[in-house]
């Protein structure tokens, strides 16, 4: 029932930020899901409680590991976690300071004060993304 | 995004979209509350790490309150489920005609998980 082709999208930031949501939000679960994976390997199947893995899943830092019962703490700190760390910190950032650009714009109109917002958001987003990167190599 | 539609809150919790407009509110309000947690615990740990402050450790006990961690956890889950839904159904149009339905099947998925977590989380509340 096509009558017409579909019209060529242009790679303008609304589009390309539509695609990188989907991607990110589907890079979180599986990387929430190797982070299980790997801990329940790394022994958190009978070291750790249920939230402290859930705590490890969310974001694989070694400081929400450490009260629990896990006998080698270099296991859990080295850098393929600090990797790791930084490719969630990567699409969790992106994913929910554009989320909240498009809720901004949604309950403003275009003018000064969105270009304003929208621009303190793209600083908390920088600013965040380097206070996280500090935390994660100094951890 | 352009438009100046002039909708108030009361004006916009009338219309009847159901399921679905359910879970776009609540997908949006799941998003800004993880967005909170977030920001704040980022600057928590880092004020606790790096500059030894008790600006962290009063954030902490805002965020490690039983009802703070029964929202996030409420926000995770919908936020995780739902967005995945969206995805499933961009990636394949044609059961976009199944979208209500799809609605009701997330709180299939949802509800199981999340009371689940909430009992385990009250459990250990109330045992100290």
């Amino acid at each position: 029932m096509r009558s017409k082709a579909m019209p060529k999208p242009s790679w303008n930031l609304e589009y390309l930020m539509w695609i990188f949501t989907r991607i990110s939000g589907l890079a979180l679960i599986l990387l929430a899901v190797l982070s299980i994976s790997l801990g329940l390997l790394m022994g958190a199947r009978t070291q750790m409680d249920l939230g402290t893995l859930m705590r490890w899943a969310f974001f694989p830092n070694s400081n929400h590991v450490l009260d629990s019962e896990i006998p080698d703490i270099f296991l859990w700190a080295n850098g393929f976690w600090q990797i790791m760390q930084i490719l969630v910190l990567f699409f969790a950032a992106t994913h929910g300071f554009n989320g909240l650009r498009v809720v901004v714009e949604d309950y403003t109109s275009p003018g000064f004060w969105q270009a304003a917002l929208r621009f303190i958001i793209l600083l908390l987003w920088i600013f965040s993304g380097l206070v996280a990167i500090y935390v994660i190599l100094g951890s | 995004m352009a438009l100046n539609r002039k909708v108030g809150l009361i004006a916009g919790a009338k219309y009847k979209g159901g399921g679905p407009m359910l879970a776009w509110a609540l997908h949006r309000i799941s998003g800004l509350g993880i967005i909170l947690f977030v920001t704040t615990h980022v600057i928590a740990s880092f004020s606790t790490q790096q500059l030894g402050s008790d600006l962290g450790i009063s954030i902490n006990i805002i965020y490690e309150s039983i009802y703070f961690q029964l929202f996030i956890a409420f926000c995770a889950i919908f936020h995780g489920v739902n967005g995945f839904r969206i995805i499933i159904l961009d990636i394949w149009p044609r059961l976009i005609r199944y979208q209500k339905e799809s609605t009701w099947l997330e709180w299939f998925v949802i509800l199981p998980i999340y009371l689940l977590t909430a009992f385990i989380m009250i459990q250990r509340f109330l045992e100290g």
